[in-house]
């Protein structure tokens, strides 16, 4: 009945729109942002994709939830923008003696955007709600190092949480508190980063209904309005105390379903900023918009993982099998045909924007991820073949465009091996029965994977992967040698120790391959003439409080 | 007339709950919407566990089903992902459409007809040839290709109109894509509106009325054309419900935020609230559009009776 009352108001609105709409046509070639005007507020208007989940710091894991999140909170460190370095925020200092127990002081005069401070409370509500099983939050994982994890989000299914408290966290006073963790982490403190770890107001914790219906924050900016699926509006914080305020009077993110049309709304200058351009017209960006594309490295690496538990990757030689497959993938002609060098050949399984402090390597993977057909013939002859003499390689089919790089990937195997049925891609439906299979140990041959990491350290890049039983650790691979130096890079006195002890770790991954390295991802961005000082931080989200609008 | 109503309605019960079953029924085969939450990352079982448990998916199909139904007639229709009830989105999603739907039927009634009416009496002149030559050339594009195409002439290209619609999606800004997503059935109602009134300028009664020495365009009006549009009438209703559902590519081109939009986002996000909810809503309309048409039969051709 709803629907019938709908169309009754709909046919009557029909005729008083029509005259309307015959006056209102003629003069709207100038851009419909009426209710926010483009022009003179200093409005930022960008291109947004509805997020996923509930704004909640500890439930966005992808990268539509983070902007907002980037723009209205702010935690303990933040990374630099340029130099993806973890650099105090909120936090005065982070000290620690043993890699185990740290000491957390926070800087006075911070508040949240209604006036409540931020404290140490602020903090350990935050992350004691973030990993209560009851509240499902999809980051909890990332407080698994604290002591007393395994009390509040016992991991096993079905069992009851015994604690509703991190044991771990100890508040000293409202500005210091003190963390203790379940194992040694030297670069813990280079986590905090991550927006998991933001802090929370009261007000999140009396109504958190209203709290997630509009967002309260401490960072640069303020939600103004917010109506799910279509637009938000944020406007610069007057009230920062932070050492970067926004330089512009606020964002409007409006959501599009596609990256065409953003684009298109771009050169119509109907919108400002686009952070993501479409694979369709990268042939025409640079001619489009000249010096005001942007195209740099983000922490994404592009993988094809291997199911090392099925039995046809599960043999001694197969390691052989998998170093050849990787050989035999010419990786810059396909970045350079299909990407249009919106990616960078990988040559080991971090990403460049570490930097060499961080632990990216150049070439580390060695002749191992270099181009070399006959000698990537002959490796998978020495490792008896391709199992059962031809592989798949899964992707999904609904998001992505995957289907090009595969297909070119099968194409340099089956030129490599002489063989034109040796590879064929295998596409999933969507992306949700894809990840299904993967989790639940279905897969018998590779598939696509992507990591987009969390906090720019080679920690997050190895640990998770390939580490024994870790959370992310899709293929299932099991080395005690990796094992043994992660946990004493981990467990290393400073940051650089840790680094290398973590580099050496990845040269295991070249011997067993339990994936190949394909390709890191840049981001790309475009702007109109009405902006200027436009970046791409290191997640490749753009650094939207230093954005200028003319 | 009021009892066949009644009949009808009661007739769509039935077809009510078989259709959100089978509905319900394929969005469960497509499989577990939790792994995707989790994106690339493997989820944590606890936390999976604790969402399954919250969204009832451990119990088997029959009984989610009937818990769905139980709230649906509590008027609750479920939760997106994204925390939004399902009920919202439908209310800012279907306004958004019925206005773009409305905008396309106004387009495939006063351009449709009129062409057929026009090329219906000049069968063989070279308007009709022209017409027809157009329709095929509509028909035959996608209408992704047309969309596009016209969204940059018109948006980018000469700067009449924003290439895409804001939130609010007022109808001046609807005029494109109604156009867009009218065009081929805008060519259908050309071509039967012309076969239509072809046929019929051959028939008695029209020779009856020119013979009398009616006012052209009283035999047009009230003769012809009321005579031929019954298999018009009966096209437009059934392309209501299709209008309304299959606006899926118009909506992504010029980014309106409607049904289209919503069904695409919990389709790939496999969450089973929102498709079931708004495919429910949508055999509604197409239902009740049905009825109507059958009910204008009546009003167009006074032989034909309910009883």
């Amino acid at each position: 009945m709803r629907g019938a009352t709908r169309v009754k108001w709909a046919v009557g609105v029909t005729v008083v729109a029509l005259t309307a709409a015959a006056c209102g046509s003629s003069g709207d070639s100038g851009g419909s942002g009426s209710s926010t005007g483009g022009s003179g507020g200093g409005i930022v208007r960008a291109s947004w994709g509805d997020p996923q989940n509930p704004l909640e710091p500890a439930n966005t894991n992808e990268v539509q939830g983070g902007k907002v999140l980037d723009m209205v909170f702010r935690g303990l460190k933040i990374y630099n923008p340029k130099t993806a370095k973890a650099e105090n925020m909120i936090a005065q200092s982070i000290t620690s003696t043993d890699s185990q127990n740290f000491d957390i002081k926070l800087k006075t005069g911070w508040t949240f955007s209604n006036g409540e401070p931020v404290n140490a409370d602020s903090f350990i509500n935050a992350w004691n709600f973030d990993t209560q099983l009851k509240n499902a939050q999809l980051n909890a994982s990332f407080f698994s190092y604290i002591d007393g994890y395994d009390k509040v989000h016992p991991d096993a299914q079905g069992a009851k949480a015994s604690a509703t408290t991190l044991s771990g966290l100890t508040k000293v006073s409202d500005t210091e508190f003190k963390v203790r963790l379940n194992q040694k982490f030297a670069l813990f403190p280079d986590t905090l980063g991550y927006a998991a770890f933001d802090p929370l107001p009261q007000a999140f914790f009396t109504n958190r209904q209203a709290w997630l219906a509009k967002p309260i924050g401490n960072g640069p900016y303020e939600i103004s309005s917010y109506t799910k699926g279509s637009k938000m509006e944020l406007k610069k914080w007057d009230g920062y105390k932070g050492p970067d305020p926004a330089q512009n009077g606020g964002v409007e993110l409006r959501v599009y379903t596609d990256n065409n049309t953003a684009y298109t709304d771009l050169q119509a200058g109907n919108i400002d900023l686009v952070d993501d351009i479409p694979v369709t017209q990268l042939r025409n960006v640079k001619s489009d918009l000249g010096s005001r594309y942007i195209n740099e490295p983000a922490g994404i690496i592009q993988t094809i993982s291997f199911p090392l538990y099925s039995p046809r990757w599960s043999s001694a030689n197969s390691a052989k099998v998998r170093q050849g497959l990787s050989m035999a993938i010419n990786r810059q002609q396909i970045t350079d045909q299909i990407f249009q060098q919106t990616r960078t050949p990988a040559t080991d399984w971090t990403s460049p924007v570490l930097g060499d402090a961080g632990g990216y390597k150049a070439g580390l993977c060695g002749q191992e991820c270099t181009f070399n057909a006959s000698k990537a013939k002959q490796l998978i002859a020495e490792g008896g073949g391709l199992p059962g003499g031809r592989i798949t390689i899964s992707y999904n089919a609904d998001t992505g465009s995957h289907k090009e790089w595969i297909d070119a990937v099968c194409n340099s195997i089956n030129n490599a091996l002489g063989n034109n049925k040796a590879c064929v891609g295998a596409p999933v439906g969507t992306f949700a029965d894809f990840r299904n299979r993967i989790t639940s140990k279905q897969m018998n041959d590779p598939f696509r994977a992507g990591w987009q990491m969390d906090y720019p350290l080679i920690q997050d890049f190895l640990q998770p992967q390939y580490y024994t039983g870790a959370s992310s650790n899709d293929s299932h691979y099991s080395n005690a040698n990796f094992d043994k130096l992660v946990n004493q890079a981990n467990a290393a006195g400073s940051a650089s120790d840790s680094v290398s002890t973590f580099q050496k770790a990845e040269k295991q991954l070249v011997t067993d391959m339990p994936a190949i390295p394909l390709w890191y991802q840049n981001g790309s961005a475009g702007y109109s003439t009405n902006l200027s000082n436009v970046a791409l931080n290191p997640f490749s989200v753009p650094v939207y409080n230093e954005i200028k609008v003319k | 007339m009021g009892r066949y109503v009644i009949r009808r309605l009661l007739q769509m019960i039935p077809v009510f709950i078989g259709s959100t079953f089978l509905i319900f029924f394929m969005v469960y085969a497509l499989g577990d919407p939790v792994a995707a939450l989790f994106g690339d990352r493997a989820p944590d079982p606890a936390t999976a566990a604790q969402i399954r448990a919250d969204l009832h998916l451990n119990d088997p199909l029959w009984k989610q089903y009937l818990i769905y139904m139980k709230n649906i007639f509590t008027g609750d229709f479920g939760t997106a992902f994204n925390g939004e009830s399902v009920t919202s989105l439908m209310g800012s999603a279907f306004p958004v459409t019925i206005r773009l739907t409305i905008v396309a039927i106004l387009f495939e009634i006063v351009i449709g007809i009129a062409l057929g009416v026009l090329t219906g009496m000049k069968r063989g002149k070279p308007v009709d040839t022209g017409v027809l030559l157009l329709t095929l050339v509509v028909i035959s594009v996608p209408t992704f290709v047309t969309g596009y195409v016209l969204q940059y002439l018109f948006g980018v290209q000469w700067g009449w109109v924003s290439p895409s619609v804001s939130p609010e999606a007022p109808f001046n800004e609807l005029i494109l894509p109604g156009l867009v997503l009218a065009l081929v059935s805008l060519a259908y109602v050309t071509r039967l509106t012309r076969t239509s009134i072809a046929e019929n300028t051959r028939a008695d009664y029209l020779r009856t009325a020119v013979a009398k020495g009616l006012p052209r365009r009283r035999i047009i009006v009230r003769h012809l054309l009321r005579n031929s549009l019954i298999p018009v009438v009966t096209f437009i209703g059934t392309d209501v419900g299709f209008l309304m559902g299959g606006a899926i590519v118009t909506e992504r081109i010029f980014n309106i935020h409607g049904v289209g939009y919503q069904l695409y986002q919990g389709i790939l996000r496999n969450n089973a609230p929102t498709v079931v909810g708004f495919v429910t809503i949508l055999v509604l309309v197409f239902l009740i559009a049905n009825l109507l048409v059958d009910l204008l039969y009546a009003v167009l051709d006074p032989r034909i009776r309910y009883a």
